[in-house]
């Protein structure tokens, strides 16, 4: 048995992530990290009643990472793999941008991350294995104006997977980050249509990626197959970079 | 339990949690732990006693220094098990 925790369960990549672990193996347990606005997650859980759950988490609070963690290893007895996949993105041209929204991104993307793997990884040391799954964003590496605050906590998200990665090595616990790059998600949603075709055009697939595309990485990751592939970051980007 | 004993358990606490291949025995209580001229843990190995102190012996170390404290010895965290233990309430 496998049990996992996937944050931003309620979003695109979340739902698909959570999916592709319940789907890939018919022992596997997901817990669907959620905070106010869960319908479609609460669909999922539905969908799959006896393997997956929603807990409520609002991931730049300790206190709710400690609770849920405490709730995942009582029910379950262990958590194997954690997605870090909640986030948000406020932007602006840094000029003008308020410290508030500066701080309230750094919280939700980077933040969360940290106090994620603080939670789980007295229970993944104690059984020498685990596998962290960070999802940051193809900002990281290629930021586009009007992200200072995003591509920067995203950036710090791929700096601490290669650090946490080598600091858990030998414990038998891999950490690695994915970089999507335009997703069929909530934030292309919102793209008004010529902002989308100029997008298409520069992917040299000439398409967005799908969130199962995301998924299918974060499930090998989870794999046995990924055993030895730790600090990893992979792009999932259509060929942009 | 008195204090051999509790030294003894934690001795194989830590050939156990630390796949040492040093024989318990060997570990003396006052043989300090990290560093050339001790058994040469690194911060990994820190990494590893502090949750096995914590799951074992309900043992919380949240800052640097308590870890230094602590760590050092094998006598070190047999002290803090029995000042624990001895602490009502915790």
């Amino acid at each position: 048995m496998q049990v996992s925790l996937v944050t931003g369960a309620n979003g695109a990549i979340g739902l698909a992530t959570a999916r592709a672990l319940l789907e890939g193996s018919p022992d596997s347990r997901v817990w669907l990290g959620v905070r106010a606005r869960r319908e479609k997650a609460d669909a999922l859980a539905a969908e799959f009643p006896q393997r997956c759950r929603c807990a409520e988490l609002e991931v730049t609070d300790r206190t709710a990472w400690s609770r849920v963690t405490a709730e995942i290893e009582s029910t379950d007895g262990r958590l194997d793999v954690l997605v870090n996949n909640a986030g948000s993105a406020e932007d602006g041209l840094l000029a003008t941008l308020s410290p508030d929204s500066w701080s309230r991104v750094i919280a939700t993307n980077l933040d969360s991350v940290f106090h994620g793997c603080q939670a789980v990884l007295p229970g993944m040391i104690s059984r020498r294995s685990g596998r962290i799954i960070n999802i940051a964003s193809l900002s990281a590496l290629l930021a586009p104006p009007g992200q200072t605050n995003y591509a920067a906590a995203k950036a710090g998200v791929v700096g601490l997977t290669h650090s946490l990665a080598k600091e858990v090595a030998r414990l038998g616990i891999t950490v690695n980050v994915l970089c999507p790059g335009y997703i069929e998600s909530e934030a292309l949603a919102h793209f008004p249509p010529e902002k989308r075709h100029a997008a298409v055009a520069s992917i040299p697939m000439r398409r967005f990626g799908r969130p199962s595309e995301v998924a299918a990485v974060v499930r090998f990751l989870a794999s046995p197959d990924a055993g030895y592939v730790t600090g990893a970051e992979i792009k999932v980007d259509g060929g942009i970079l | 339990m008195d204090e051999a004993t509790l030294r003894n358990e934690i001795r194989e606490m830590l050939v156990e949690t630390l796949m040492l291949s040093v024989p318990a025995a060997e570990i003396g209580d006052e043989r300090p732990l990290f560093g050339p001229e001790g058994l040469g843990l690194d911060s990994v190995d820190a990494l590893q006693l502090v949750v096995a102190l914590d799951k074992k012996y309900g043992i919380k170390i949240t800052d640097q220094e308590a870890a230094k404290k602590i760590l050092g010895s094998v006598a070190s965290m047999a002290r803090a098990v029995a000042e624990k233990s001895a602490t009502p309430g915790t």
